[in-house]
């Protein structure tokens, strides 16, 4: 009795914790003229959800263009990274070479580093190696994770050292007994961490802004963000538009669940 | 029987040793090919930036210049940094911000204990309160910056039918912008936080508990006798990941606020971003970048020496 008592109390807290949620996808719904109405209107009196969407997604701006860019760059990082941190993972775990305990601290130590800090120096060597303004130069700077590594890592450590010796044995190189030892057995672990890179490479803002100029390259979140500015006024389509660049995340958020939760509490960080 | 098992066992050891002092060189190589694309990325992402902004940081040069207009000016940047008056402002709101973090963790313990032990439907909790922390920092941000309206947004209007005759002016109100910040700042990052408390928490031995209530102890003791010292390992990790992620805040306070009203919300990275980008003062960005490298540096080295004092392992 006392845990249900509990749980309806945590559930209305549930609700009071989302209701931002709520009143965002609400007035995407609404005309323009209800939006700020008050008390406010949960669900819509007039509904103009249509309209708005419509407005958003094939009105005069390029939300379609934003959506392909920011998928186009999201799949491409995603794969390179995946690719660059079970390679590095796998080796740190089971490889024994010289100085590789060295070498994983310094890696490691990168981590302790604001990734703001770099943005100037960053932005030069861009610049020299004609990268600004490229989706190339978005998929590099997201590449390289320490927090992918490590997670990575912390699985291959669980892959016995007997299945690798035994391959080895066999006649195996190491690459090959990456890619067919090695990766099955963490398959589950690369689905989190792609799924987590995915997520945090659509929700980039930070290097868009910085390393993009030109409009036709730039990704949804630029592209909230100069559609919420040009219509700051009409708030029922920058809440439309704010819906629509969550939508994704939701939608992989919902399939991979227990994925994101496991890989967040394994790596225990972010980045 | 035995005798021969440990025979065997001793001379596939030494074959293995044998084995692998042939395969040291291949090992070797094999190694350095696999870590190779991450630690050449990190060089160039990271470690080279680092030196360069190390250089710069004792230059005036701006990169529009190009490679001509390079003057060594000597330690000017930073003087004029620790008496430039917005830098400090910035400084002084990150330290504030901090304080974001405490709390947000007090909130996430709480509920993490809540859920794990005294509710049902666990995992559809669990989703609710992640949600925020995987959405978009700009979609929030845009929908924060309707609800804080002062005259028009829900919020207020809430208060002022409540009666509140002059309620803040959040984002637009120079006394109200950091701390509505924090507020979205704990809301997004509770449901992470949560996450890392719960796996902390099943790690606590149940006995403890049993044990703690045969004797007679009020929830209350419990929680701050028991849970609370045993999660000290988790604490300490999410104020360090915390301290870093703090600077996240970038993205949202660009949006939100772009650092104002009169610099009331910036923080180095926004005044660095600013420096660097509006004001194309190369050199003086990168002594900022120096100094928030510092400070992060040595927040989390007092952080592991003060962890000694209150960490539970």
């Amino acid at each position: 009795m006392r845990k249900l008592t509990i749980t309806v109390v945590m559930a209305i807290g549930g609700i009071i914790f989302l209701l931002p949620f709520f009143w965002m996808i609400s007035a995407s719904f609404k005309p323009e003229e209800d939006v700020l109405a008050f008390p406010i209107q949960w669900i819509p009196e007039t509904w103009n959800a249509i309209d708005n969407y419509s407005q958003v997604w094939f009105g005069e701006g390029t939300f379609l263009l934003y959506y392909w860019n920011s998928f186009k760059v999201t799949m491409f990082t995603t794969l390179t990274s995946v690719t660059v941190s079970s390679l590095a993972a796998y080796a740190f775990a089971k490889v024994n070479f010289k100085g590789r305990d060295l070498l994983f601290i310094i890696v490691l130590a990168t981590y302790m580093i604001p990734p703001q800090s770099l943005l100037v120096t960053q932005f030069l060597l861009f610049k020299w190696f004609g990268l600004i303004d490229t989706h190339l130069g978005l998929v590099l700077l997201n590449s390289f994770s320490v927090f992918g590594t490590f997670m990575l890592r912390q699985f291959f450590l669980g892959v016995s050292n007997e299945i690798i010796e035994s391959a080895k044995i066999d006649g195996a190189g190491h690459f090959r007994t990456f890619f067919h030892i090695g990766l099955p057995l963490v398959r589950p672990a690369i689905a989190t961490y792609a799924i987590l890179r995915f997520i945090w490479t659509w929700n980039d803002y930070q290097y868009p802004f910085i390393f993009l100029r030109s409009e036709n390259l730039y990704t949804l979140q630029l592209g909230i963000y100069q559609f919420a500015d040009a219509h700051g006024s009409i708030y029922s389509l920058m809440m439309a538009a704010s819906v629509s660049a969550i939508i994704p995340l939701l939608i992989i958020f919902v399939i991979g669940q227990k994925q994101v939760i496991d890989g967040i509490q394994l790596g225990g960080v972010k980045g | 029987m035995n005798n021969l098992k440990s025979k065997k066992k001793a001379h596939a050891k030494r074959i293995r040793k044998k084995r692998s002092s042939f395969n040291g060189w291949k090992d070797t190589v094999a190694g350095y090919l696999f870590i190779a694309p991450m630690f050449i990325g990190t060089s160039i992402l990271v470690i080279f930036p680092i030196i360069a902004s190390f250089f710069l940081s004792f230059t005036d040069w701006n990169f529009v210049t190009g490679i001509n207009g390079f003057n060594f000016i000597g330690l000017a940047n930073f003087k004029e940094l620790f008496n430039d008056a917005n830098f400090l402002k910035s400084l002084t709101n990150n330290i504030i911000l901090l304080l974001a973090i405490p709390i947000g963790l007090f909130i996430s313990l709480i509920l993490a204990v809540v859920i794990n032990k005294h509710v049902y439907f666990k995992d559809f909790f669990k989703v609710i309160y992640f949600m925020p922390f995987i959405s978009s920092v700009v979609a929030i941000a845009i929908v924060f910056q309707v609800l804080f309206h002062p005259t028009l947004g829900p919020i207020n209007q809430l208060l002022m039918s409540l009666g509140v005759e002059n309620p803040p002016g959040w984002i637009a109100d120079v006394d109200f912008a950091l701390p509505s910040v924090m507020l979205i700042l704990i809301w997004t990052n509770i449901g992470f936080q949560l996450i890392i408390y719960l796996a902390g928490l099943q790690n606590i031995p149940k006995e403890l508990y049993e044990a703690a209530e045969m004797d007679g102890a009020t929830a209350w003791y419990q929680f701050r006798e028991i849970t609370v010292p045993l999660v000290s390992p988790t604490t300490f990790l999410l104020l360090v990941t915390g301290l870093i992620s703090s600077f996240k805040v970038f993205d949202l306070i660009i949006v939100l606020t772009n650092g104002g009203p009169a610099y009331s919300t910036s923080i180095p990275v926004v005044y660095l971003y600013e420096q660097a980008f509006v004001e194309l003062r190369t050199g003086y960005a990168s002594t900022i970048a120096l100094v928030v490298l510092a400070v992060v540096l040595l927040i989390t080295w007092l952080q592991i020496v003060v962890q000694k004092k209150w960490v539970n392992y």
